[in-house]
């Protein structure tokens, strides 16, 4: 990803640069033309005229790309400004004498002699306006490319971090549920081990689900509560006696399969919702998933009892939901798709999915 | 023999202990409980010598059962959870079990039973250690206590305030009060400090639940709560709750 973008970049200077070339010659031609006709008008010779034109222009233009070039890969500060300015003047002054010297040596002409020495003032101030000006020109769009470059760079660090951070999110399984889990299944290989070996399948199959197609992060409902009913079943096997789980999702499955959901976002939920359910109350506990969709949005409610009289949830304290809404605000920035509330002695979590069909 | 008590609140973690139990016929099962209340009353009517003891159970959580205990019987706490090995230890723990733990392992947590066993007579050994920090989550949040032979759970926002009353805490609520066989000391440090003041040395009280403070005496002060009640404030208390209050 990162070495695309910077071969984008580097090629992109490369236009950049290729461009500047052109406009330099560009305007050496054109400049040649005006100062032609400005000869043409001191009545010098025709050849002489070309001569001249040709040299001092030429000459002005290689500085003048030459100039820009340092300026691409060195800025003074703003503050030094006019560091620039005086090596303008500099060489000006310096490509003054070059011409007049090649000039001189090219051209015997004693009338254009004095002409040359007569212009030499303006064809020093025009130089320095020329120089000066290419110099303006490539800081300007130097500097801007290269805080193109900066902002691009840090979106790329800004997403990276974000998808690692996702990541983490989404693998926040709980290490007790998988050691319980072990646990169970040791027991169960004594007296029971064809359901041992049960268990041991849908363990994995669950931890396999829960590794798989890292970077595909929406999957289908119908994917996740697949993987979600593994997740209940293993729990039925170590609370079977207390915990009963009823999954809903008919008004979203009846014609419409193409909804979708990022992946390992209801099980923490439930896992939550299974937690608070089993050490809050002491008889059964039912735990109900019903998803709807509701608009551009699919709901997904996930019910569980409580005991309002002694439950820590008075405190506010979330019930540890706050990884979920990071989660949900990382993907959709958003902060209102995750709803708590009480109704009686049931507890009830709904997030919210938004989908764009 | 040493009669023993199983209490978890899965069955099937039952089931690996008692598999495990058959290889030492010295150790009896005299009962199984699914959770702290069960394990409460199976305690007090069986006095057995020794419990093995989840952590995460419904309603009470291991430790908290263990403080409503008079006299705990030697502990060995079986968990998933590793991060509260050091608390089980300050609890006097015999041992403590990482789920899923092996026949090996628990044949070592057996030896020690033994080795207590011999040393003194086990059912006096673990006591809560009064000044430990190292506390549960829910022990932030909520005091469990045992009036006769009901228990409650009251949430530390519905603690009024706290009397220190020799070895016990007594504490009020608008629904009664009720003893804990804990030091005010103890509540001082594990109670949100933002919301719980010691503002004397026997008394800690919920700032909420103040309606005003007059002077008293010559430079000792009283809060009146909203009860009614008057709790004396001493000299180095009155700073403290003039802080929090942001006076």
């Amino acid at each position: 990803m990162l070495l695309i973008s910077e071969l984008e970049a580097m090629s992109n200077q490369r236009v950049s640069s290729r461009n500047f070339l052109l406009i330099s010659i560009a305007l050496a031609a054109v400049f040649i033309t005006v100062q032609s006709l400005v000869l043409l008008w001191f009545s010098i010779s025709l050849v002489n005229y070309i001569i001249d034109s040709v040299i001092s222009n030429v000459l002005l233009a290689i500085i003048a790309y030459c100039l820009g070039n340092i300026l691409r890969y060195y800025r003074p500060d703003k503050n030094k400004f006019f560091y620039v300015f005086i090596w303008d003047l500099g060489i000006s002054g310096v490509w003054l004498l070059v011409i007049n010297w090649l000039l001189s040596f090219l051209i015997k002409d004693t009338s254009y002699a004095a002409f040359l020495y007569k212009s030499s003032p303006v064809r020093f101030f025009v130089a320095f306006l020329i120089t000066g000006l290419a110099a303006m020109i490539s800081w300007v769009v130097y500097s801007y490319e290269e805080q193109r470059q900066n902002e691009k760079r840090q979106t790329e660090t800004e997403k990276l971090t974000k998808q690692a951070e996702l990541f983490k999110l989404r693998k926040q399984l709980h290490p007790h549920f998988l050691f319980n889990s072990l646990n169970s299944i040791s027991a169960l290989t004594i007296s029971r081990p064809e359901e041992a070996r049960n268990m041991v399948q849908q363990l994995a199959d669950f931890l396999r689900g829960t590794l798989k197609n890292e970077d595909e992060l929406q999957v289908t409902l119908e994917e996740e509560l697949r993987l979600l009913q593994l997740y209940l079943d293993i729990e039925r096997v170590r609370f079977g006696y207390r915990l009963y789980t009823l999954i809903d999702s008919k008004e979203v499955s009846n014609g419409n399969s193409m909804v979708k959901i990022p992946q390992l976002l209801l099980q923490p939920i439930v896992e939550n919702a299974i937690k608070f359910g089993l050490y809050d109350t002491i008889d059964e506990v039912l735990i109900k998933i019903i998803a709807k969709k509701e608009d551009s949005l699919l709901s997904i409610s996930v019910h569980n009892p409580f005991d309002p009289a002694t439950s820590s949830f008075q405190k506010g304290t979330g019930f540890g939901l706050s990884s979920i809404v990071r989660r949900l605000y990382l993907l959709y920035g958003r902060n209102d798709l995750l709803e708590t509330k009480a109704e009686g002695n049931t507890f009830i979590t709904t997030v919210k999915i938004p989908q764009n069909d | 023999m040493i009669k023993a008590i199983i209490i978890d609140d899965e069955p099937l973690a039952r089931e690996m202990i008692k598999e495990y139990l058959q290889a030492y016929p010295f150790i009896s099962i005299v009962q199984e409980c699914g959770d702290g209340f069960e394990g409460v009353k199976a305690i007090s009517q069986h006095e057995p010598d020794l419990i093995f003891l989840d952590v995460q159970m419904p309603k009470i959580n291991g430790f908290e059962m263990l403080e409503l205990l008079n006299t705990p019987p030697a502990v060995i706490f079986t968990t998933a959870f590793d991060e509260y090995a050091i608390k089980a230890f300050e609890a006097h723990a015999i041992d403590y079990l990482l789920k899923p733990f092996s026949k090996e392992r628990f044949e070592k947590a057996i030896q020690k039973v033994k080795g207590e066993n011999e040393k003194v007579k086990i059912s006096t050994k673990p006591q809560l250690d009064e000044e430990t920090i190292t506390i549960s989550p829910e022990q932030h949040n909520r005091v469990v206590v045992k009036t006769g032979n009901n228990i409650r759970i009251i949430p530390m926002h519905e603690i009024e305030y706290m009397q220190a009353d020799d070895d016990y805490v007594k504490i009020h609520t608008k629904n009664g009060s009720y003893l804990k066989k804990k030091t005010i000391t103890y509540y001082e440090k594990i109670m949100d400090a933002s919301q719980f003041v010691r503002v004397h040395r026997s008394y800690i009280l919920q700032v909420q639940q103040i309606t005003r403070i007059e002077p008293y005496e010559k430079d000792g002060h009283i809060a009146i709560l909203k009860s009614g009640e008057k709790i004396p404030i001493s000299k180095t208390g009155y700073p403290k709750l003039k802080a929090i209050l942001g006076l």
